[in-house]
């Protein structure tokens, strides 16, 4: 099968063989690329991200069946954590997802994060990249529960929304520091416990100390997420949020942003391999490695011969 | 190359034991596969589109109602008729012996029974799904 033509032909095997080229590397992955790219950049990502347990997933599946409800198709990309040790991973997020599985209008895939330290997965950015092209309307992103340096999601997505739930105790300072300052947006989930109205105050007064802030000033929304409660007023914050950057300038200046860095990404593991190849496969670095132990010259010495060599 | 054996590990119907679905689950992750786990009461044709857009290599069941009969070839069905081919569907939980030939003539390619130990598992998926 053609991947790349049958996924913009509507196949929806086809999608799912696209994101598993991507994610396993396989050789055909950069040619299944270059066909969709053409078809990219109509599609809005909106990032979910929060501490482990916060309701991420079940905000997911409200937000998702919103959208539904409004005549717009869903891709969503749900990230799990892999293990370090043994490469494996459960990846659990459609357990909350499930009355979406058998809509036509909704594309689920769960990731590993496999190796990846930012929250995502390596391949997030490009498993995006062919829903989009396949013609989904809006791209859901669920992060791994996050501390505060897994912070990827910013990169990715157009809103990012920070999902936050009362009674997280000091742990809210530490997770606050770190992933305060990407939220577009704040969700308060599980407002049905107590010290949802605490935590809004707790939230507003650290916004109040950010003297980094534009004239968007993030809205905080509580919602209780397993009942369906205060998503339409979500929605309606995403789509201030999106109106507002839109109006601004902000998300062209967002996404000019991603298509830099993803070139450069790219550019980067190019030359990491061409020097693979060069220096580490014919046995090269070894050598050199042995006249550094012996002391017969430096690294800096030897980085800027190879430099001139490679790149004359 | 990064290339990871995805296993769907579902329960179909209304049985409600699902912890050997989950000893299952935990065997497989430790083994280094990617496990996608969709929780209880499944539908054959929630499965078979779950093992669509998660693109699977393996579909595992777990059943102790004795709804395995009706149940575990429908998924085959299903899962075929999506164009899935390749992806190699077992079945587990209780499962009178007399039963196992059937469901192996309907497409599912083993049978686990309760006492399997998990290794056992792990070895027969790495040796039937295809690289
Ligand atoms: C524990 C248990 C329960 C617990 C379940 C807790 C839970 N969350 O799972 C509770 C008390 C809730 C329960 C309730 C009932 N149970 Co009950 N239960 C059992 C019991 C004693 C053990 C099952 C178990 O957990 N084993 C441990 C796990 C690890 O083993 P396992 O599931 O067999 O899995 C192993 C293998 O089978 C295999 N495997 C299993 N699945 C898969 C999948 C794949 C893909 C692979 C590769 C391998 C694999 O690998 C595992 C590791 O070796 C069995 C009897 C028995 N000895 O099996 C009865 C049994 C399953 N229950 C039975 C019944 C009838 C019921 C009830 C209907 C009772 C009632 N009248 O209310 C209810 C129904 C509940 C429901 N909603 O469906 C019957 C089923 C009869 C049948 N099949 O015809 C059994 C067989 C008891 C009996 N002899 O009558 N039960
Ligand atoms: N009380 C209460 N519980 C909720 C609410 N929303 C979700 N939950 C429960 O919180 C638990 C975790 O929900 P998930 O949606 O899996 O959370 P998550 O953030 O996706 O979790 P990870 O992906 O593991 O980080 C589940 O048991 C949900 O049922 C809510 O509004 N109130
Ligand atoms: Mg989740």
């Amino acid at each position: 099968m053609d991947i790349a033509q049958e996924l913009l032909n509507g196949n929806r095997l086809a999608l799912s063989r696209a994101i598993t080229a991507i994610e396993n590397e396989y050789d055909d992955a950069a040619e299944i690329m270059k066909k969709i790219y053409p078809h990219t950049g109509k599609a809005y990502v909106l990032g979910i991200t929060g501490p482990p347990g916060a309701g991420k997933s079940t905000l997911t599946d409200k937000i998702a069946h919103e959208y539904r409800s409004q005549g717009k198709t869903v891709g969503i990309i749900a990230v799990d954590p892999t293990s370090p040790f043994t490469g494996g991973a459960i990846l659990g997020d459609r357990i909350r997802m499930n009355s979406l599985t058998l809509d036509e209008g909704v594309f689920i895939r769960s990731m590993g994060t496999r190796g990846s330290l930012g929250g995502l997965s390596h391949k997030t950015a490009d498993a995006v990249k062919a829903m989009d092209a396949f013609g989904k309307d809006i791209i859901i992103v669920e992060t791994v529960g996050v501390g505060q340096s897994e912070v990827d999601i910013v990169k990715a997505a157009d809103t990012t929304m920070v999902v936050l739930i009362p009674g997280m105790g000091d742990d809210i300072q530490a997770i606050k520091a770190g992933i305060l300052e990407i939220g577009d947006l704040f969700t308060i989930n599980k407002a049905d416990l107590d010290g949802a109205d605490k935590l809004v105050r707790e939230i507003n007064m650290m916004l109040d100390l950010d003297t980094f802030m534009t004239d968007w000033r993030p809205p905080i929304e509580k919602v209780v997420a397993n009942q369906g409660e205060g998503i339409t007023e979500l929605i309606g914050r995403v789509k201030q949020h999106r109106e507002y950057i839109e109006g601004n300038g902000e998300l062209t200046k967002r996404r000019t942003k991603r298509t830099r860095d993803e070139l450069m990404d790219i550019l980067n593991s190019r030359i990491g391999a061409y020097l693979k190849k060069k220096i580490v496969d014919t046995g090269r670095l070894d050598d050199l490695v042995e006249k550094l132990k012996a002391r017969e010259t430096d690294p800096y010495t030897v980085a800027d011969a190879l430099t001139s060599e490679m790149l004359k | 190359m990064d290339k990871k054996i995805r296993v769907l590990v579902a329960k179909p119907g209304l049985d409600g034991h699902d912890r050997g679905a989950k000893v299952v689950a935990r065997a497989l992750r430790d083994a280094g596969f990617e496990v996608i786990y969709t929780g209880l009461r499944q539908t054959p044709e929630q499965i078979a589109e779950a093992a669509l857009q998660e693109d699977v290599n393996v579909v595992a069941m777990s059943i102790l109602s004795g709804a395995h009969p009706h149940l575990f070839p429908k998924v085959v069905n299903l899962v075929r008729e999506k164009g899935m081919k390749d992806v190699l569907i077992i079945g587990g939980g209780v499962i009178p012996e007399s039963d196992i030939p059937a469901l192996k003539e309907a497409g599912i390619a083993e049978v686990f029974t309760p006492g399997t130990p998990t290794g056992d598992v792990v070895k027969f998926i790495n040796e039937h799904v295809k690289a």
